[in-house]
This record gives C-alpha cells, sequence and structure tokens, in this order.
C-alpha cells in the first residue's frame, strides 16, 4: 500500500515537472517573439526618423529654387512637425492597433506631402538636375524603401507572435501572463490617393 | 465506384505533383557564383576575370559584393524582387552584414545596387545612385554591358574598400555548414560514450536500489524516505536522456546508410552567402 503511494506521489510529480517544463518553454517563446517584435519596431521607428530627419534638408533645398512653392513646402514642414510630435514607447504602440493606425497616419500624410513636392519639383528643371537634389532625392527614394523593408519585416514578426500566441496551450499561459497581441501596418493609404499632376 | 473513385484519387495526386505555372519570375535558391549571368551579358573571359577580382576582394576586404543579371522582371517590381533575393542569398558576413548585390534587368532596361546593414554608411543610397546613374548609365546607354557592369563594380568596391579590413575568406569556403562524414563518426562516438557514461550511472542506481532492498529484506522494515521527489526526478530524466541518445545515434545511423548529409540540393555550386542582412538600402535606376 505504501509502495503504491509513492509510485502515485511520482507519477505526480513527473507530471508537474513536465507541466514545469513546458510552461517554462512556452514562456521563452512568448518573450522571444515580443523582443523580435520589439526589435523590429525599433528598426520601423529607425528609418522613418531617417525620412524625417532627411526633410529639413529637401525643404531647404527646394527653397533655393522654389521659394514661391510656399504652400508645398510648408505642408512638408508641418506634416515633419507632427510626426515627431509623436512621442510613444514601442510596446505601448505595438500591442495597441489604435496607435499604431494613428503614427501610420501621420506618417502617410508626410508621404504624400512629400511626394506632391517632388511633383511640384518637376517643374523646375534646374532644381532637378542640381547635384544636391538629385543626392536628397536618391537618399529619399532609399529611405521609403528601407520604409517597406522594415514594414514588411515588423508585420512579420507580429505574425509570428500572434500565430505563437493564438495556439492551443500558449494562449491560456499569454492570458494569464499579459501578453497582448501585437498590431500589423495595414496597406499605406496614400497608396489609393495619387497625388494629382497638374499641368 | 471503387474504380472511379481510385482514379479520382489518382488524378488529384497526379494535380498535386504537377507544378503550377509560375506567373512572376522565382528568386533563385542562392547564386551561381559571384557573378549569376541569367541574362547572358558577359562574355565567358570578362566573367572569370570579374569572379576573380571580386574573390580577391572578399579575401582581402571580407566584403562580399555579387552581381546578378535576369533577362526580365516578368512583371515583379524591382525593389520587391530585390529584397527577396537578398533576403535568400544572405550575401556578406553574419554581424557585419557587409554583402553588396548588383542586379541588371535586361529587357526592363532597370538595374538596383542592393546594399547590406554593414555598408549604408559607406556606400550610401546618394553615392550608390550616383554610380548607377554616372558609371554605369552611360555604358548601358551605348549598349556596352560589360564595360558599364566592370566600371560599376569597381566604383563599388573603391566606396567599400575602407570598411571592414581582413579576415575574409572566400564566398566558396563561406558555404552552408554540412557535416562531413568524419565529423558524423566523430560525433556519433561522442554520444555513445555519452550514453555509456549514462548507463553507467543507471548501473550504480540500480545496485544502489538492490542494496537498500536487500536492506530492507534483512530487517523487514521500511527504508525511511525511500525515494525522494528529487531522486524520482533524476531517475525519469536519465530515462529520457537515454531513450532521446538513443534516437539520436539510430538517426545518425539512419544518415549514415543514406551515404552522407547535407551533400544533396546543392547543384555543386558551392557559393553562398556568409548570412549578411539588407534592409533596403541602396538605390535603383534605369537606362
Amino acid at each position: 500500500m505504501k509502495k503504491g503511494l509513492w509510485i502515485v506521489l511520482g507519477l505526480i510529480a513527473a507530471v508537474l515537472a513536465i507541466g514545469f517544463l513546458s510552461f517554462g518553454g512556452i514562456y521563452n517563446g512568448l518573450v522571444q517573439r515580443e523582443e523580435a517584435v520589439e526589435s523590429a519596431w525599433a528598426q520601423v521607428e529607425n528609418v522613418y526618423q531617417r525620412r524625417a530627419d532627411l526633410v529639413p534638408n529637401l525643404v531647404n533645398t527646394v527653397k533655393g529654387f522654389a521659394a514661391q512653392e510656399r504652400e508645398v513646402l510648408q505642408n512638408v514642414v508641418e506634416a515633419r512637425s507632427k510626426v515627431s510630435q509623436v512621442n510613444l514607447n514601442a510596446s505601448e504602440i505595438v500591442n495597441d492597433p489604435a496607435a499604431l493606425q494613428r503614427f501610420q497616419e501621420l506618417q502617410g500624410q508626410l508621404s504624400s506631402a512629400l511626394s506632391r513636392l517632388l511633383v511640384t519639383v518637376e517643374r523646375y528643371p534646374e532644381l532637378k538636375s542640381s547635384q544636391n537634389f538629385l543626392a536628397l532625392q536618391q537618399q529619399l527614394e532609399g529611405t521609403e524603401n528601407r520604409i517597406t523593408v522594415e514594414r514588411m519585416r515588423f508585420n512579420e514578426a507580429a505574425q509570428s507572435f500572434n500565430t505563437y500566441r493564438r495556439q492551443f496551450p500558449n494562449v491560456f499561459l499569454a492570458n494569464l501572463m499579459g501578453f497582448k497581441e501585437k498590431a500589423y501596418f495595414e496597406a499605406d493609404e496614400g497608396s489609393d490617393a495619387a497625388p494629382t499632376v497638374e499641368f | 465506384m471503387n474504380r472511379r473513385f481510385f482514379f479520382g484519387l489518382a488524378f488529384t495526386f497526379l494535380l498535386w505533383s504537377v507544378p503550377g505555372p509560375s506567373s512572376a519570375l522565382e528568386v533563385p535558391p542562392h547564386p551561381d557564383g559571384y557573378i549569376s549571368d541569367r541574362a547572358e551579358l558577359l562574355s565567358p573571359s570578362a566573367k572569370a576575370q570579374l569572379e576573380a577580382m571580386l574573390r580577391d576582394f572578399e579575401v582581402q576586404t571580407s566584403n562580399q559584393v555579387v552581381v546578378a543579371t535576369f533577362p526580365s522582371l516578368e512583371g515583379e517590381s524591382l525593389e520587391d524582387f530585390s529584397i527577396q533575393l537578398a533576403e535568400a542569398w544572405k550575401i556578406g558576413q553574419q554581424g557585419k552584414d557587409n554583402g553588396v548585390i548588383f542586379l541588371i534587368f535586361k529587357l526592363d532596361r532597370k538595374m538596383r545596387i542592393e546594399v547590406g546593414y554593414g555598408l549604408e554608411s559607406v556606400l550610401s543610397d546618394a553615392l550608390a545612385g550616383q554610380i548607377i546613374r554616372d558609371v554605369v548609365t552611360p555604358h548601358f546607354r551605348q549598349g556596352r554591358m560589360e564595360t558599364g557592369i566592370a566600371a560599376g563594380l569597381a566604383a563599388i568596391l573603391e566606396a567599400i574598400e575602407g570598411e571592414y579590413q581582413g579576415s575574409g575568406s572566400s564566398g566558396d569556403a563561406l558555404r552552408r555548414r554540412t557535416l562531413t562524414p568524419a565529423e558524423l563518426k566523430a560525433l556519433q562516438r561522442q554520444s555513445a560514450r555519452i550514453l555509456v557514461l549514462l548507463l553507467g550511472v543507471a548501473a550504480v542506481l540500480f545496485a544502489v536500489d538492490l542494496f537498500r532492498y536487500h536492506a530492507y529484506r534483512k530487517t523487514h522494515q521500511t527504508h525511511p524516505r525511500r525515494y525522494s521527489f528529487w531522486e524520482w526526478f533524476f531517475r525519469f530524466a536519465l530515462l529520457v536522456a537515454i531513450v532521446s541518445l538513443l534516437f539520436r545515434i539510430f538517426f545518425y545511423m539512419l544518415l549514415f546508410s543514406r551515404g552522407g548529409y547535407g551533400s544533396h540540393g546543392r547543384g555543386g555550386g558551392g557559393f553562398s552567402g556568409g548570412g549578411g542582412r539588407f534592409g533596403g538600402g541602396g538605390a535603383s535606376g534605369g537606362w
């Protein structure tokens, strides 16, 4: 009888040990994926910041040739200042779809203001061919491309986290420990409203 | 009815096994070498010369620069395809991310210089754009593809020369880690040794148990706390370890009988990137 009791106790201990180990595994998996999402977000912020840093230089260069395009330039400057006012830390924004949406909206406004500026520039051949402007334009293009890449990677990381979080035993632990689902970047709203070209 | 079912099943399998028509250009799983000239823009001698130049450059500086030419983008977006290719090929060393890919699409008359994270500071977007515009495009416009590629490469190498010195091994050596039969044998021997050790521990435990049982029989009373929790835990872990090791050894044996691990799936090229990452830096252009 005593022996039976020990066996039962041993089995319970084994089950507990296995449970503990898998619990730890899931928790670590969640932490690891969340970390990946946050570092992907850091990259996203990085490239957006890079674009914002380009703006003053670009505006000054254009001003030198086309100071009369006040409105277009003003739009860019305003959109830029709004973007830099966004002050959210990574964990706030990746856990909150509304905050991410807002971030994306502001960045989208800067995108469309910039593309309007570039369209305007087409009317100034000497500006378009200046080395300084060419270099800036090239950098802007490169930065936009980086933004696309990092946004894609962020979405991949967020998707990996969300998929893992929603799987069967993981979801209980995730809810228990307060791991929130991560937000995604939506397709750019700027893409359906192309800037109008005036001749 | 049975027969119809069977044919239906066979047909389904047949459909599965036939690859669907690929509508877009597919990223080759790995580069052919420093120069992957799928559009055949280079003569064999020029190709050999450039390959040698890029190999030397990598040995000296550890920076990995490769060229990829394709006949056409087949409707893909230049930047999308380019980053996909960069992610697949992993040009540049891991940690340094010091790779550059020069892509050319013949029929679209488009090109792109894709720059790895680690070289973005020396080969900036502006500089990459300038190389495309001022160095390569004039040659390409006059149909001198070979000179254009060579001049572009020379400009790229010049730009990144100062970054990362030494410690380079050529891409031929940077191939994917595969286990040679000797390594496999060593691994097998090692796990066999661990297995012997574990079995030894198990035998000692068993002897202790026997001894205890003997003592119990003698005194006709239960040993106080014959098995503690940790004893159980340890025994259980030991069992798991032994079983998993047995499986591993079995697995290695299986691999052995199939004639080497990892020797397939790599069409003899033996060239690959070293794990460099790209973040979309660089510039695009056309001619």
